[in-house]
């Protein structure tokens, strides 16, 4: 209950960082999926590049949060404004799920209906987008179900740059020891996650086929 | 049967594709008639579907040319020469997410015609292979094997091609809907005349459907016969068909007798 008053008392500040937090990851799943789906699409189709592409949005991934943070930093423009950086870093860990749901969404669509699009005289672009696409579509989507509940819980650590977000109250938290602080950063975060999660979700039970 | 055998409206020179080093389908000369039904028979892996892919450039072959209509196939731009041929397949492969008018009435859609001249088409394509109007706006899953068939054959017959290619389309129905839609496939060619490429193994299936059927082994045309001459003829290859169509009704017939 001390939870609860204290943000209650905070609430301008708890609202004000939970936008911020939104926008750090809204902005960041947006760029993902504009560079990660039609990288995924690329890869379905040209399938010798698929082997390099997924590997390296994989070793992306296996950079620890803080540490990419602390990368970007010395880099000229980016460096300048923490949440430039915060962004481009969250962008870069969304894109695997992105990609590699692209990727499978597509190379699964059944091959005798490409085959039958193909024969009846479809050109490329008419095939992928009346018939590859809306077939994959709910698959990407549950790709970027889970990109962006992985960034909401790794726009946290961009506190720690200074990029604002929830996590500021986690640090701020953290150093104070106190918990009301924390929780008052790890709840609506977690909250958040949970939102996007099923809004997502909806969306993709929504425009599933059939 | 009319027959105009002055142009061939499909012509193999001397065609040959080879991949990775495989030859699947050397040396081959083939001459389609407007308005006739060629049936490719042959065992799998003789080259039948190939040669059908190669007539709607699904494969380009390695040497050698194909004409359609008297024109070479690299002077006709691939997407209309394949508007142009009607192509159905044993999966059928109609597009899931669409109902089957969307699914008929796609080609005519791309190719620009007014919205209810696509809907007067479609109607008319479901009546001419057998299907109730009302199906316009089911799925093709809620259809049956049969009718998903029949829902290929008019997607393909949408935009009025004069060449149609089927490959197998019946091999995965029941003996008694297959029977139907041979039946019905008869019937529409007489109405329509298109000229007919049409794979199977099944010789059962050849006689009954085709004008002449083309015999193919390992890559070769062995020989162009009629339904008539196939039964009698002496080539090794035909009279092995015949003898194995006639094993099945044979041992039955003796078991029988016994």
């Amino acid at each position: 209950m001390n939870v609860v008053r204290f943000m209650l008392q905070n609430y301008p500040q708890v609202r004000d960082l939970t936008l911020e937090h939104l926008w750090l990851v809204g902005v960041s799943t947006v760029l993902a999926m504009l560079i990660g789906i039609p990288l995924g699409i690329l890869i379905a189709h040209r399938t010798r590049l698929n082997k390099p592409v997924l590997a390296s949005a994989n070793i992306i991934q296996t950079i620890p949060g803080l540490a990419l943070f602390g990368f970007l930093l010395p880099v000229p423009w980016l460096g300048a404004r923490a949440d430039r950086l915060a962004i481009l870093a969250l962008t870069l860990y969304a894109l695997l799920p992105i990609i590699r749901n692209t990727y499978e969404g597509i190379r699964g669509v059944d091959p005798a209906v490409l085959e039958a699009g193909k024969g009846m005289g479809l050109t490329e672009s008419q095939l992928l987008f009346q018939v590859e696409l809306p077939l994959a579509v709910s698959v990407i989507l549950s790709g970027v179900r889970v990109a962006v509940v992985i960034s909401v819980g790794l726009a946290t650590i961009a506190a720690a740059i200074g990029a604002g977000g929830l996590g500021e109250f986690i640090y701020r938290g953290l150093s104070m020891v106190d918990n009301r602080v924390i929780l008052s950063g790890a709840i609506p975060a977690a909250f958040l996650a949970l939102l996007a999660d099923f809004g997502v979700g909806w969306l993709e039970r929504r425009l599933q086929p059939r | 049967m009319p027959l105009d055998t002055s142009t061939p409206k499909i012509e193999f020179a001397d065609v040959s594709y080879h991949v990775a080093g495989t030859q699947v389908l050397s040396g081959f000369n083939l001459q389609v008639a407007s308005g006739e039904t060629l049936v490719l028979l042959g065992r799998s892996g003789s080259g039948k579907t190939t040669t059908l892919k190669l007539i709607n450039r699904l494969v380009s072959p390695t040497s050698g040319e194909i004409r359609v209509s008297g024109k070479p196939q690299q002077q006709i731009d691939v997407i209309r020469l394949r508007r142009g041929i009607g192509y159905v397949i044993q999966e059928v492969g109609l597009f899931p997410h669409f109902t089957v008018e969307r699914n008929i009435g796609l080609v005519p859609k791309i190719e620009g015609w007014p919205e209810d001249r696509i809907q007067a088409r479609v109607q008319e394509l479901l009546q001419l292979v057998g299907l109730e109007t009302a199906l316009a706006s089911r799925y093709p899953h809620q259809l049956s094997g049969g009718q998903r068939q029949r829902v290929g054959v008019a997607r393909a017959l949408a935009a009025n091609p004069e060449i149609l290619l089927m490959d197998e389309p019946f091999g995965a129905l029941d003996p008694l809907t297959r029977d139907e839609v041979q039946r019905e496939f008869l019937s529409l060619q007489r109405q329509l005349h298109k000229t007919v490429v049409f794979v199977t193994h099944d010789l059962h299936e050849a006689l009954r459907l085709g004008s002449r059927i083309a015999l193919m082994e390992a890559g070769k045309l062995v020989t162009i016969l009629s339904p008539q001459e196939f039964l009698k003829s002496t080539d090794p290859w035909a009279s092995a068909y015949v003898r194995a169509f006639g094993a099945g009704l044979e041992a039955a017939t003796n078991r029988g007798a016994q």
